[in-house]
């Protein structure tokens, strides 16, 4: 491997907000998992109707949630101090992707980008994936899904997750107009979770496929080989 | 240079990963156990109150509903019917013997009955329950404004938080519920105690002849079978010092999401 081949693909502030994020995430999802096991349905609307739920389980599975085993209590204090978290992370990284160019140079899908959906969507299912000056930056799909959860689907899982605090109802009644009652606050948050974990299970496979010491090492050291122009 | 094509090296990291995961699961549960390391995760619900506190108005009113939104089944929580003897005796009078003790840092303290209470302001209101567990119910209370209550009183300079005395033992060792309020939660206009649910009278799985509504909390902060009521400038030294009988069991005093 000669060393020209390595290109200095992500900055260091996007690799450290980037692993804080995989450990608020993971966490988040356990621990939110736990709260939902102490009423494990989901509704429409404002209130409960117990009678006629959206969907009712018997539960998660003890492997799953955090803390392992029925503990509520510390369930929301694993949830609530990395939701803080997660949120602080969050716009520490939207503000310095903003300011720093990362959103306009990196993620912004240009024309060009628009018009090869249709290509990049051939080669992902192929699994071929650029070499050379291509793999210097995001494809299209890359682009437009790391938007779509940066910019929609967290944003929408904090909302809803604020949308079920009593407190805040108060003082913003608009929460529970924007997102349909508070218990449809609660099916929107879980449903945005298990949309973030069907996110992160495409990204690993994407990450497993397209070489996966090379992709880590670039989300560590920050430098990713782009291999041979030709192959 | 594609991993697909190693699969010595994929069965290694499926391995390395699973390993990994099961030791950061058995971490995190070792976590939960460490005094140091729950206190904090703690931390975060003097930052959420304090951020709450600030985003939201001490007088934003709770959500009021309509006639039409009435949960046709509002589930009762919590004990739903005290076996405390004492408070069979009382609920077998309909509560005609039982009196409301108001005291602690007060000028003027003294005891209600059921009688004087119902002769109070009172407010009638439609809100949604929200239980910790994350079902909500609507319903109707009317009761006696918490403020007025506290008005004849009258709290001292010192008094901080208003502390509720309730009927229900909640394990063998008899430990008795207890919930506690600051003065702007108690002094909201939303804040009631009640005792008519759904237009009738308060019934005992709802916390009869008493409960606290304070609509902008979840419900565990909302008291029923509340016997007597305490003003005091701090509650280190009640139960098990942190302000409630689930807060001692490691729910937040702070109940605002």
């Amino acid at each position: 491997m000669t060393k020209d081949r390595l290109v200095y693909r992500h900055r260091i502030w996007v690799r450290i907000t980037h692993w804080i994020n995989v450990v608020c995430m993971t966490i988040l999802l356990m621990s939110g998992l736990q709260i939902f096991n102490a009423h494990p349905a989901l509704y429409w609307g404002n209130a409960s109707y117990f009678a006629d739920p959206l969907v009712a389980i018997s539960g998660f599975p003890a492997w799953a949630t955090l803390p392992g085993s029925e503990w509520l209590a510390m369930g929301r204090r694993w949830h609530f101090f990395f939701a803080w978290l997660f949120v602080v992370n969050g716009v520490v990284y939207a503000l310095l992707a903003v300011l720093g160019g990362h959103l306009r140079a990196d993620l912004a899908p240009s024309r060009q980008d628009l018009r090869q959906i249709g290509l990049s969507i051939r080669q992902h299912l192929r699994l071929q994936f650029p070499k050379g000056a291509e793999a210097k930056r995001y494809n299209v799909l890359q682009k437009l899904s790391y938007l779509g959860v940066l910019g929609l689907l967290c944003p929408l899982i904090v909302l809803a997750g604020l949308a079920m605090s009593p407190q805040l109802d108060a003082g913003y009644p608009w929460l529970l107009w924007l997102l349909g009652g508070r218990q449809s606050a609660r099916t929107i948050h879980f449903i945005s979770a298990f949309s973030l974990l069907a996110f992160v299970v495409v990204h690993l496979l994407m990450v497993l496929a397209s070489g996966v010491w090379n992709n880590i090492r670039s989300m560590i050291t920050g430098w990713y080989d782009i291999g041979d122009e030709h192959v | 240079m594609s991993d697909l094509k190693h699969p010595g090296r994929r069965r290694f990291l499926a391995r390395a990963a699973g390993g990994i995961g099961g030791l950061v699961l058995g971490g995190c549960d070792r976590l939960s156990d460490n005094l140091e390391f729950t206190k904090l995760l703690k931390s975060a619900e003097a930052l959420s109150r304090f951020a709450q506190r600030m985003a939201v108005g001490r007088t934003a009113l709770a959500r009021e509903y309509g006639e039409a939104d009435l949960s046709a089944e509002f589930r009762a929580n919590g004990t739903t019917e005290p076996s405390d003897p004492e408070y069979q005796r009382l609920a077998q009078s309909e509560f005609a013997d039982w009196r409301l003790a108001v005291g602690g840092l007060a000028e003027r303290p003294r005891s209600f009955s059921l009688t004087a209470l119902k002769e109070l302001p009172s407010r009638t209101q439609i809100t949604r329950h929200d239980c910790v567990e994350g079902w909500s119910c609507i319903g109707k209370w009317k009761g006696l404004r918490l403020a007025a209550l506290l008005d004849l009183v009258a709290p001292q300079r010192e008094a901080r938080y208003v502390v509720f005395y309730c009927a229900d033992a909640m394990n063998l060792s008899g430990d008795k519920y207890y919930e506690s309020i600051d003065l702007d939660g108690a002094y909201h206009p939303q804040t009631i105690l009640a005792y008519e649910m759904n237009d009738r009278t308060l019934p005992i799985a709802h916390g009869a002849p008493l409960r606290l509504r304070d609509e902008r909390q979840l419900g565990y902060k909302m008291a029923k079978y509340i016997m007597r009521i305490e003003l005091v400038a701090d509650f280190a030294h009640i139960g098990e010092g942190n302000g409630g009988y689930w807060e001692d069991q490691g729910y937040e005093w702070w109940a605002g999401i």
